[in-house]
């Protein structure tokens, strides 16, 4: 017990750690395949650190919960990703909280968002409140067909058990899988304010969505919000990890597997965010009443892939 | 899970048809239509000649070889010269709007799938529970037929239902005689090239592919 507690502490805190550098790793992968010389690796650390020496410029008019928004996104986004198994699989946690209440502190995080950006009463926050909420009520169903799923595979909706389920019994091939794999691809890209659905380095009003939430915000405020959305992004591939690619996360009380797993965690994360950045250099921003298409060809991949899994794997 | 791992690959194969045949329905642009076609005959085709090796049908190798050359190769070959000589590769608008369709295709495909329960049941082969995946494989292409109103995707559609009946003639008796499938194999291609001479005759006398114009014929 004492092993899963430490275990726990050291994979949140090696979470919170390593997302900016996921985050840099993302941009420096995006900036070679559209042709730009890179930002180096560790630039994400540097904002972080500049924004945190800066002071805060707060509106008049903002209420407490503008000041407190940004801890609490923060806070979810930690304890979201001290859920998903990444390099071990025995976790204090787990029993507490499975995936379901995963998606749920995802939307928590999301409404605190929408009201703070909401609360100052500008133009652009509102509007970034409504798309993201307009975006994430069709992705969170999606987002729980797909981890239902998973579920049914395993009989369980925990992710430890998910991942024993996956990794550590004989293997298997499951096309159900492929449906969800497809679909969790579209969810994430929708969640994490990356194209096709959001572009994450744009400021033009008519296309963006997440960076109209967080146009009043600056400094130490600032700082946690950019750490928390790449927490969002690290947790979301560890997710995918966890659903797709398990092999290589330590079970239980086998501590021997322990820098194996590290090293394939940052394997994965490595050739995931290369993925995604070649994803996304291929991928066209979707126009924004595209966008419910979109999420609705999402949910009904993973509809299809429960369908499927009834069909041929029961 | 207790299959081997041969038909594992098969249900997956199975279950990347169903994929395509969504990504078909969702399609907007006849060039990307006709890439998913030919991408469905090659998991088609691939599947086929597991099958054949699986189980020692010998026969399925040349269904296999056909359809690779037929509907991998040939159609949409013929299909992109069509499209580049008539020079419509442009975004075709479904006739219902395409969330609503991909709505109805899931409806189709708990239909199919209940459908297909007890006569997979009966059969005797080791792929019988592809068999559901098959019909809901002709159920898509047919809702394809009936939602687009040009005359190219249409015959697409045409083309995906034959497939689909393919497949399932393969996972439900390991396939029909060679004779019959070549002589439907001969069917398509003739069905192929007559809607190609018929889409030169049809825009030559509307200026146009879309079918709605055909209505008019009717009051003369």
């Amino acid at each position: 017990m004492s092993i899963g507690i430490l275990l726990q502490i050291a994979q949140t805190l090696a979470a919170i750690l390593l997302a900016p550098l996921l985050m840099g790793w993302v941009n420096q992968c995006r900036a070679w395949l559209q042709g730009r010389s890179a930002p180096p690796l560790m630039q994400p650390y540097r904002v972080l650190k500049k924004l945190f020496h800066k002071d805060v410029a707060i509106a008049h008019n903002a209420s407490p919960l503008f000041r407190f928004a940004p801890y609490m996104i923060f806070s979810c986004m930690a304890l979201a990703a001290g859920i998903v198994p990444t390099i071990a699989n025995d976790l204090a946690f787990s029993p507490a909280a499975d995936v379901i209440a995963l998606v749920g502190v995802f939307a928590l995080a999301r409404i605190f968002q929408a009201l703070a950006a909401m609360d100052i009463g500008t133009a652009f926050g509102s509007l970034g409140a409504r798309r993201e909420m307009l975006v994430s009520f069709l992705a969170e169903p999606a987002l729980l067909m797909v981890v239902f799923t998973a579920s049914l595979i395993s009989q369980s909706t925990e992710l430890p058990i998910i991942v024993e389920t996956l990794a550590h019994r004989e293997f298997a091939i499951y096309p159900s899988m492929a449906f969800a794999a497809v679909a969790f691809w579209m969810i994430s890209t929708a969640e994490n304010a990356r194209i096709p659905v959001d572009n994450p380095t744009t400021h033009l009003e008519l296309t963006m969505i997440h960076e109209a939430m967080i146009l009043e915000y600056s400094a130490r405020h600032l700082a946690l919000i950019e750490w928390a959305v790449a927490l969002k992004l690290f947790t979301y591939s560890a997710l995918g990890i966890a659903l797709f690619v398990p092999w290589g996360i330590a079970p239980r009380g086998d501590l021997a597997a322990l820098p194996l797993a590290v090293l394939a965690l940052l394997a994965k994360m490595i050739a995931g965010g290369a993925t995604l950045s070649l994803l996304e250099a291929t991928a066209a921003k979707l126009r924004l009443f595209r966008v419910p298409e979109f999420l609705g060809t999402a949910f009904l991949l993973g509809v299809l892939g429960m369908l499927i899994h009834f069909l041929l794997e029961v | 899970m207790s299959l081997t791992y041969h038909l594992q690959v098969i249900n997956l194969l199975a279950a990347l048809l169903l994929l395509i045949s969504f990504a078909m329905l969702s399609q907007r642009r006849i060039v990307g239509l006709i890439t998913l076609f030919a991408w469905q005959g090659a998991a088609l085709s691939t599947s086929t000649a597991l099958v054949a090796w699986s189980t020692n049908q010998h026969h399925l190798y040349y269904s296999a070889g056909l359809t690779l050359a037929l509907k991998v190769i040939a159609m949409p070959w013929f299909f992109y010269r069509l499209v580049k000589k008539l020079d419509v590769d442009h975004d075709v608008e479904p006739m219902i709007n395409i969330p609503t369709t991909m709505l109805i295709g899931i409806v189709l495909v708990i239909f199919a799938f209940n459908l297909a329960l007890p006569i997979s049941q009966m059969s005797g082969t080791v792929m019988r529970s592809t068999l559901g995946i098959a019909m809901a494989c002709v159920l898509l292409a047919f809702l394809m037929m009936i939602t687009r109103s040009k005359a190219i995707p249409q015959v697409i559609g045409f083309m995906a239902m034959e497939n689909g009946l393919f497949f399932a003639a393969t996972s439900a008796t390991y396939g029909m005689p060679l004779v019959v499938e070549m002589g439907v194999a001969l069917d398509v291609m003739v069905a192929l090239f007559v809607l190609g001479i018929m889409s030169f005759q049809i825009r030559e006398s509307f200026d146009s592919m879309d079918l709605k114009h055909m209505e008019k014929l009717k009051e003369l």
